[in-house]
């Protein structure tokens, strides 16, 4: 201690210096504080919503919900695109009481094999622990039932349902529905161009082909958002709002499932497609090409091997064969018979001498009909119902390419038909401008003259035989093909707030087809009437017997070359060589209310009266029923010059198609 | 000023014998009970955590009073050994420190974890205000150099281990002393220069690559919101968001849903301004401001210069807390780990704290019987 100091010290100086001190050191306290109060008043008022902002983007995430997609119908009311539930088994790792266990114990119950089980732990380890993680994808009705009595020794684990795409009657829609398939990269970055990435957030799949990938807009619907709370984890807390999917619009199609299912069983062991429309609409009833294959397939990733092995199927199921073209061969000889009373170069009355070949003045070739001693005196009926070649080489020779091109272009040949699914093709209609376009080559007179029995370059589908025919039966009112019949729509006001009804989709025509003489049309209808009515006409004998009044086309079109003077026998052909059946037909004759166009591959033996025939018959059989509707055309007549010749017996359809220097 | 024993029998009250001084009790209490409420909130309803925050506000509470019943005069017969003590034991951390949370702060005594900073915060300007308080004031050039000296040692022993917040707080307190000691403004212009012209080698040689980080986060905390500035960045948006009224009590979301780390201690100023807002946070400063200028008011009507120095010593030092804590969690100053005094969870700085107030509440009571 040293008392001595204190005593000595200015006690009052020391006390006003020290509280002149303690003043100034206030003061500052005084100003830090206010520097303080003010900083955390300009963040809570002066940029209070900034933070409010942040801060209920840290804690609100909105989650995506999946809308249900649309389901599709056929005319009748069937269901042809549903979803169905699909269980899966997942896991909570955090809400097990032992993970390895149960996983173990839970494996050895539903048999889940060593793979998927360690591609569950690999899962587990990158993904946070209260997050869901799948352990076995698609779970039998048997599992999910054993699951469900022993759920209670699992918790954590448990069946997860999700809505997938199905398509109950499997094959037989296939080519038309198209189906639905996982987004890939591919789709994901043509959503993101059209904008529409958002929408697909909660989405996994997408329309691949057909209806499914066409009508994609509107059968997917929009996107709901579920709001949440978060916690700096990620691990929702709480739910704050709902906003609920808009579902995808319900599809109503022209389609008759039954209609469908007769075409499949017509087409059964074959190659081909059949095409049936309703020549009033547009709408399709039957599409069906076989062979086909199952669109659920792909709906849960198809496997490599099932892939391949559709892929490289000989009889390559994924073609759709109705809009695939193939060459008309006789069946678009109406169409050219009518080119030619409307270009004035034969009147119905008009005769052409069929020794059995036909031959252009000072050339060698020699153009056969199919019957090899020819028809005698052959005139418009006559040519149409016996499928006279020579006619037609006759006819095509005084046409010539521009002037069959030009018709046949406003019959819808050589062009999309504009039919609501994206996989059809156009088809070739051959022109002087097509060829040197395509080989650089000139025209010869050679390939008019193969043209004008429907070979050479020119390929239809039978979608756009069906186009053609409807336009020809019309008079030339044309429609666009389609599928689509009606949506549905819930009404969002009056009375009916939120009631649904199938809304009726109207198809603007496109432009018609005039001709210059009207009656033509009639000349050309009453000779296809007659090729189905007339015994022993190219289509009687797979009518014979029908009480619906049908009237058709056949055509048997040759696929292999066949060198001159070289014969064709089915049997010593080669399968893929072989000659393909064709056939249109319509019906009733009088205001017809179905069109249908059949098309097989390879036929064994046989033209398209025989092979093709019977499957627009029974297509027409199951579309009328029981309905009469008695022929006025005296039913049957027989056929004068041709009264033994009942069978349309292939032997050798016909022209050489070597190049003919015609120039 | 002298009283007779008599006289003093009349004016003591219960409160008096006791040494305590009411209104800073009052102060220090309220802002503790507050610490309950908040913690409560901030460790997400977690009891057990308040019970422990409850031992340590009652240990501390018994320190105080029994540091209030040591007359404070006696402390300078003291200040040079536990100063020396002191050193030697910031050195012992420095060589076998124990290491936690990235800094050797703990020395390990067998028994119990030590952590000599803590008592330093207490010796320092206990030692500052005996030495200067050995001469006339206004503070003379030397001493004030000497002092200076003194407070740099443990400054730069607890910053190298690394403790920045700590040697920041032990810095201030005796540089207060030296202030409130009345060292010329010419002095203070001096030491102010050389302290700005030293941050450049400060920069460069002294800090360690995560101080030098934190005062770049400081400095731009969106450069890096997911890593450094992650805490300065969730903190403003906790306050910010918190606007004028708050969230309400166990409402604030910022906290709540775990986006603010270190809610309970360091943050703890977040979690209350979330919930409830700038009125709140008035109220908050205003309890504050009370407990220093009642700490300033008993220091200025200490009787001996010791005791003035160490009481205005202690009580800016206190507000220096609160200034760096509030400073750092709304982004005015960079983060340097200093707890919100009273209101954080942790024992240790409690302790410490509630000691001086014990000093604080001597130096008010004792004073009529200094020699």
């Amino acid at each position: 201690m040293a008392p001595r100091r204190v005593i000595i010290r200015n006690h009052s100086a020391e006390a006003n210096l020290f509280a002149r001190r303690t003043f100034i050191a206030f003061a500052s306290v005084l100003v830090l504080l206010l520097i303080l109060f003010s900083n955390v008043y300009s963040l809570q008022v002066e940029s209070f919503e900034k933070y409010q902002t942040r801060s209920n983007s840290n804690r609100i995430k909105l989650l995506p919900v999946a809308p249900n997609r649309g389901r599709i119908y056929d005319r009748n009311g069937v269901i042809l695109a549903d979803n169905k539930p699909v269980y899966s088994l997942a896991v909570i790792p955090e809400q097990t009481n032992h993970l390895k266990a149960s996983i173990t114990q839970i494996s050895k119950l539903l048999n889940i094999t060593k793979n998927k089980q360690e591609k569950f732990f690999k899962s587990v380890k990158r993904k946070r622990r209260f997050k869901q993680i799948e352990l076995y994808p698609r779970l039998s009705e048997q599992q999910v039932a054993l699951f469900a009595v022993n759920q209670h020794k699992f918790p954590g684990i448990f069946v997860d349902a999700r809505l997938k795409r199905y398509y109950p009657f499997g094959k037989l829609t296939t080519h038309n529905l198209g189906y639905v398939a996982r987004i890939n990269r591919k789709d994901a970055d043509k959503l993101e161009l059209a904008g529409k990435s958002e929408n697909y957030a909660a989405t996994h799949g997408i329309g691949k082909l057909g209806l499914e990938k066409y009508y994609e807009n509107i059968l997917h619907g929009s996107i709901g958002h579920q709001e949440v709370e978060i916690n700096n984890q990620g691990r929702i807390i709480r739910t704050l709002d709902f906003a609920p999917p808009t579902p995808g619009t319900d599809l109503t199609l022209t389609l008759d499932i039954e209609l469908q299912m007769i075409a499949k069983r017509a087409l059964s062991g074959k190659r081909g497609a059949v095409v049936a429309m309703d020549p009033r609409t547009g709408g399709i009833l039957a599409m069906y090409s076989n062979p086909s294959y199952d669109g659920n397939l792909f709906v849960h990733g198809i496997s490599n091997k099932n892939y391949n092995k559709l892929r490289n199927s000989k009889d390559s199921p994924f073609i759709n064969r109705s809009v695939r073209g193939y060459p008309p061969a006789s069946t678009v000889k109406p169409f050219l018979a009518l080119t030619g009373l409307e270009e004035r170069a034969i009147t119905p009355d008009t005769k052409v001498w069929d020794p059995g070949w036909y031959q252009l003045e000072g050339l060698p070739n020699k153009y056969r009909d199919w019957k090899k001693w020819g028809h005698g005196w052959v005139d418009l009926n006559k040519a149409i119902e016996q499928s006279c070649n020579i006619y037609f080489f006759d006819l095509a020779f005084k046409l010539g390419i521009t002037k069959i091109n030009t018709m046949m272009e406003r019959f819808g040949f050589g062009d999309y038909t504009g039919i609501d699914i994206h996989e059809e093709s156009r088809a070739i209609m051959p022109s002087v401008s097509w060829k040197r376009a395509r080989y650089n080559q000139p025209w010869y007179t050679g390939e008019t003259l193969s043209v004008g029995i429907g070979q050479s370059f020119w390929t239809v589908t039978p979608l756009q035989l069906t186009q053609a025919l409807t336009t020809l039966v019309n008079h030339g009112e044309r429609k666009v093909p389609h599928f689509l019949k009606a949506i549905k729509e819930i009404s969002t006001v009056g009375e009916e707030k939120n009631q649904s009804s199938f809304k009726e989709i109207i198809y603007e025509e496109k432009a018609p087809l005039v001709l210059k003489q009207q009656k033509n049309w009639n000349l050309v209808l009453n000779a296809m009437h007659r090729t189905v009515q007339v015994v022993g006409a190219t289509a009687y004998t797979p009518f014979k017997g029908s009480k619906y009044d049908a009237a058709g086309k056949t055509g048997s079109a040759q696929v292999a070359r066949i060198k001159q003077d070289e014969k064709y026998d089915a049997k010593t052909t080669q399968e893929n060589k072989r000659d393909n059946a064709m056939f249109i037909a319509f019906a009733p004759y009088h205001n017809p209310e179905i069109v249908v166009a059949v098309a097989i591959e390879n036929v064994a033996k046989g033209g398209g009266g025989t092979n093709a025939g019977p499957v627009a018959r029974q297509i027409m059989d199951q579309y009328f029923g029981n309905r009469v509707i008695t022929s006025n055309l005296d039913n049957p007549i027989p056929h004068t010059k041709v009264a033994a010749q009942h069978q349309h017996n292939l032997s050798s359809p016909s022209n050489a198609i070597e190049n003919v220097e015609a120039e | 000023m002298r009283s007779t024993g008599q006289d003093q029998q009349q004016v003591r009250t219960v409160w008096q014998k006791l040494h305590i001084d009411l209104p800073l009790l009052l102060g220090i209490l309220s802002l503790m009970a507050l610490g309950l409420f908040i913690v409560y909130s901030a460790s997400g309803q977690n009891m057990g955590m308040i019970y422990r925050h409850l031992r340590s506000i009652g240990v501390a509470l018994v320190v105080m009073l029994v540091v209030a019943q040591i007359p404070p005069l006696s402390y300078r017969k003291w200040a040079v050994p536990v100063f020396v003590i002191g050193i030697l034991m910031l050195v012992a951390v420095l060589l076998f420190g124990h290491v936690g949370k990235g800094a050797q702060r703990w020395l390990d005594l067998g028994i119990m974890k030590f952590q000599p900073s803590e008592v330093m915060k207490l010796v320092v300007p206990i030692m500052i205000a005996w030495f200067i308080s050995q001469h006339n004031l206004p503070v003379k050039i030397s001493t004030v150099i000497l002092a200076f000296i003194l407070v740099l040692i443990p400054t730069l022993l607890i910053a190298k281990q690394p403790d920045l917040g700590t040697s920041l707080l032990i810095a201030s307190s005796g540089v207060f002393v030296i202030f409130l000691a009345g060292a010329s403004w010419k002095l203070i212009g001096i030491c102010a220069g050389l302290a700005s012209a030293f941050a450049p080698i400060l920069w460069m040689f002294l800090m360690e690559d995560y101080q030098r980080q934190r005062v770049m986060t400081f400095l731009n905390p969106e450069q890096d919101p997911l890593g450094s500035g992650y805490h300065i960045i969730q903190s403003k948006i906790a306050i910010g968001s918190g606007g004028l009224e708050g969230k309400g009590y166990l409402h604030g979301t910022q906290s709540q849903l775990e986006f603010l780390p270190e809610r309970h201690t360091d943050f703890i100023f977040s979690v209350f301004s979330e919930e409830f807002g700038l009125i709140g946070v008035a109220v908050l400063l205003s309890v504050y401001l009370f407990i220093v200028m009642r700490g300033l008011w008993i220091a200025v009507n200490a009787q001996h210069a010791f005791t003035k120095l160490l009481g205005g010593s202690l009580t800016l030092t206190f507000f220096v807390y609160v200034f760096v804590n509030i400073g750092m969690v709304s982004g005015l100053l960079p983060v340097v780990g200093v707890p919100l005094p009273l209101v954080s969870y942790g024992g240790t700085s409690m302790v410490t704290l509630l000691a001086g107030f014990g000093m604080l509440m001597a130096i008010s009571t004792h004073r009529r019987f200094h020699v």
